[in-house]
């Protein structure tokens, strides 16, 4: 079956179809999002089961897991990150070129989760910026699938201009990111 | 050679008779037999648990480090090992005071003791002499204390976004 | 490659012959081939591998430290995260050297719904592994086919538990709730439809000339240098060592069970697979048998200082609420002891080590995880060999870390 992305607002007439830039970028975007999966654990293995026949996360345009940085739209954090791999997060974030997403999938990610403890980084908010949270622990594969769509809705609604803007450029420095 | 049992009486009377008092204790517990050992003899103890061929403990399951602050601040090495033939399992423990925690590497006998040492020695500060690599294994290189101690909190101490009177530290 | 050429080569010194052809290799901690989270730094000669470094330790949570502050039925989520591909082997086992400590004696009933949970994790284990050697070995399609089986398994879990893959199956004492029919029905379709996945996955794989040749000889090790390694399970198996904790000190009834133990002979890459795959199959035939004799009887013991009592009781029986109330703030009575308890895990002997002080929360628990103790050898199997057999080598492994790191 194949789906056809419904055509943003604009105006139309014979031969011709006029709308804004963002828009379409947006829609563009929004249907090839290439994540960068970073598993680290458990909630690794429920994004394989997201990844293979019965869920299949293909079908929202991310084909392809792109696992180097340079090429990735979206990184996707999987799974405790422990005050040891924080640097290679936060290395692996800045390695990947504007614009850039990320979701961080399971309790873990996200706060730490169950493991509050000497060795766990509280949660990768303490050195990325992210997106979109995913609770559970771990997320089923649907929950995983409802986090890259509400990706997806940020991105198409994503000014092209964003990424310019003084307030962005505040939020990557209050993490020191250049 | 004749057929011995592999039991608690048989492996103390071999242990004490080659290292008299170096043997502190045994007992079982659990269905495990069980031996408290000098430190200063845990390597000779090893080699000839592991050479003598009645005995021949060469597998070594597991290795780990204890520490009880009551009542003499102790740190101490279990060994688990492994007679395979006969399925005959053995602990080993031993304890030495925490401001001298050293004590013999087995890494020349086991090649699995080489990461369990590193492990131990990373959460309790345990020295093993003789170690060819002894480092931090699973922590940051730049951590400054050994967590698995009972005086350390289990929680970063860093968190500065927790309630202490909501979530009962202290 | 035969196996005496990895002997040979396992002779080269460290000492590189021609310095400064010498590369550096940066593997991991985030390269896709070594799944999670590994870092090996490779000095490279040409293709083959001289001598490498690993570091391990990027997902360390602490796990030994935070069971010192759980009570005891509070551990078992703990352990859900060790071997995170198979937790109810993991579940099982602390209940069982909780069980030890106390001195609980399970009915025959729980024996064997633990042993048909634990040997469908098995399955849910080894599939992992195999099929992710085949995808590292450029196969992809073996784990898309196979993959729906792990979901069918999670179905099961799901049922039984309320989860899929963190499972926190089971109390101590026995299991939180009967099998219903319909679990029953479920497992037994899995049975059927597994055997027919399997033989189609082995048909993929087994014969299949590349994947032979990418796997045959590859990553060896000898039975002797594995047991002074301490390796167990199916990588101790393959090199030829039938040592299975199931057989040697039984637990939770499986003597009453008929099935074998394959070995391998050359403890390569090959016949770490084919030993895997060989131990699916007699999973399913414990499965069944266990399913076909499944006693009657009670879900748990009759302990109710240690065991949860239901929900209604709870809300209706003065009792009940009491021994509620008790359990969860931790006022029952733990003996003091020393216990050491293992089971055969996914990938080896799974040990845990207990010392109680009669406290609600144990004083020292420590676990033996298998993959930590064998993956020291991983730096001796890859020298001499070529970089893309590093990469198959490590998956036919099983690595799992959060069980390596703790
Ligand atoms: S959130 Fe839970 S399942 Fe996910 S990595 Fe953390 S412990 Fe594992």
């Amino acid at each position: 079956m194949v789906n056809t992305a419904e055509a943003p607002e604009g105006v139309e007439g014979p031969g011709f179809f006029a709308t804004s830039l963002d828009k379409v970028v947006g829609l563009a975007r929004k249907h090839s999002i290439w994540p960068l999966p970073f598993a680290t654990s458990c909630c690794g293995i429920e994004f394989m089961a997201t990844m293979a026949s019965t869920y299949d996360l293909a079908r929202f345009g991310a084909e392809r897991p792109s696992f180097s940085p340079r090429q990735a739209d979206l990184l996707m954090v999987m799974g405790t990150i422990a005050k040891k791999m924080g640097p290679v997060v936060r290395q692996v974030y800045e390695q990947m070129s504007e614009p850039r997403w990320v979701i961080a999938v399971g309790a873990c990610a996200s706060s730490g989760g169950i493991f509050d403890t000497y060795s766990v980084l509280q949660g990768i908010d303490k050195i990325i910026p992210v997106d979109v949270y995913v609770p559970g622990c771990p997320p089923r594969p649907e929950q995983i699938i409802d986090g890259l769509m509400r990706i997806q809705d940020l991105v198409e609604k994503e000014p092209t201009r964003r990424r310019d803007s003084s307030e962005y450029k505040a939020l990557l420095s209050s993490y020191g990111i250049k | 050679m004749e057929e011995v049992e592999l039991n608690k009486e048989f492996i103390t009377s071999q242990l004490t008779s080659s290292f008299g008092h170096y043997i502190i204790n045994s007992e079982e517990t659990y269905g495990m037999i069980t031996i408290t050992v000098d430190r200063s003899k845990i390597l000779e103890i090893m080699n000839y648990l592991y050479l003598d061929p009645k005995l021949s403990f060469t597998f070594l399951t597991d290795l780990t480090g204890v520490h009880f602050p009551e009542p003499k601040d102790e740190l101490g090495v279990v060994y688990h090992l492994h007679n395979l033939p006969a399925n005959i399992r053995l602990r080993i423990k031993t304890f030495f005071p925490k401001s001298d925690s050293v004590i013999d590497s087995l890494t020349s006998l086991f090649s699995s003791a080489n990461f369990m040492e590193r492990e131990t020695y990373d959460f309790f500060g345990i020295i093993f002499k003789g170690h060819p690599n002894l480092k931090r294994i699973l922590n940051v290189d730049d951590l400054d204390y050994f967590p698995l101690r009972k005086e350390y909190a289990l929680e970063d101490s860093t968190r500065t976004d927790k309630d202490d009177t909501m979530f009962g530290r202290g | 490659m035969t196996i005496s050429e990895i002997n040979y080569k396992k002779e080269t010194t460290l000492e590189p012959i021609n310095l400064g052809q010498l590369t550096t290799l940066n593997l991991g901690p985030t390269h896709p081939a070594t799944h999670g989270v590994f870092q090996n730094i490779l000095q490279m000669d040409g293709e083959r591998v001289v001598s490498s470094e690993s570091t391990i330790g990027y997902i360390h949570r602490a796990f030994e430290k935070l069971a010192e502050r759980r009570p005891f039925y509070q551990i078992t989520p703990i352990t859900d995260r060790l071997n995170y591909c198979s937790s109810p082997i993991n579940n099982m086992g602390w209940h069982m050297t909780a069980e030890k400590l106390i001195g609980i004696e399970t009915p025959k009933r729980v024996d064997y719904m633990r042993v048909i949970i634990m040997e469908l994790s098995r399955i849910a284990d080894h599939l992992i592994c195999n099929s992710i050697l085949g995808v590292d070995a450029g196969a992809f399609t073996g784990f898309l086919y196979i993959f729906q089986q792990r979901e069918a398994i999670y179905d099961i879990f799901e049922e039984i538990c309320g989860a899929r893959l963190t499972t926190n199956i089971g109390r101590i004492g026995g299991m939180e709730r009967d099998f219903t029919p319909s679990i029953i029905a479920k497992i037994y379709r899995f049975l059927d439809d597994y055997t027919l996945a399997l033989k189609e996955f082995e048909s993929l794989f087994n014969r299949n000339r590349i994947f032979m040749d990418r796997t045959i000889g590859v990553g060896g090790i000898s039975a002797e240098r594995a047991l002074n390694y301490g390796f167990t399970g199916p990588n101790l198996r393959a090199a030829g060592v039938d040592y299975d904790v199931r057989v040697t000190t039984p637990y939770s009834s499986y003597n009453d069970f008929d099935f074998d133990i394959p070995i391998g002979k050359n403890g390569d890459t090959y016949d770490r697979f084919m030993v895997r795959n060989e131990e699916m199959w007699e999973s399913l035939k414990i499965i069944r048998q266990a399913l076909d004799k499944l006693p009657a009887g009670k879900h748990h013991a009759d302990v109710p200082d240690f065991y949860l009592p239901p929900k209604e009781q709870v809300y209706n029986h003065m009792e009940a609420l009491i021994y509620h109330f008790k359990i969860v703030m931790g006022e029952i009575e733990i003996p003091k002891g020393e216990v050491y308890n293992c089971v055969e895990g996914g990938n080896g002997e799974l040990g845990y080590y207990l010392i109680s002080d009669g406290g609600r929360m144990p004083f020292r628990l420590h676990f033996r995880r298998p993959g930590f103790i064998y993956y020291q050898a991983f730096e001796e199997m890859i020298k001499g060999s070529l970089l893309s057999d590093v990469v198959v080598t490590m998956s036919s492994l099983n690595l799992i870390a959060g069980e390596i790191d703790a």
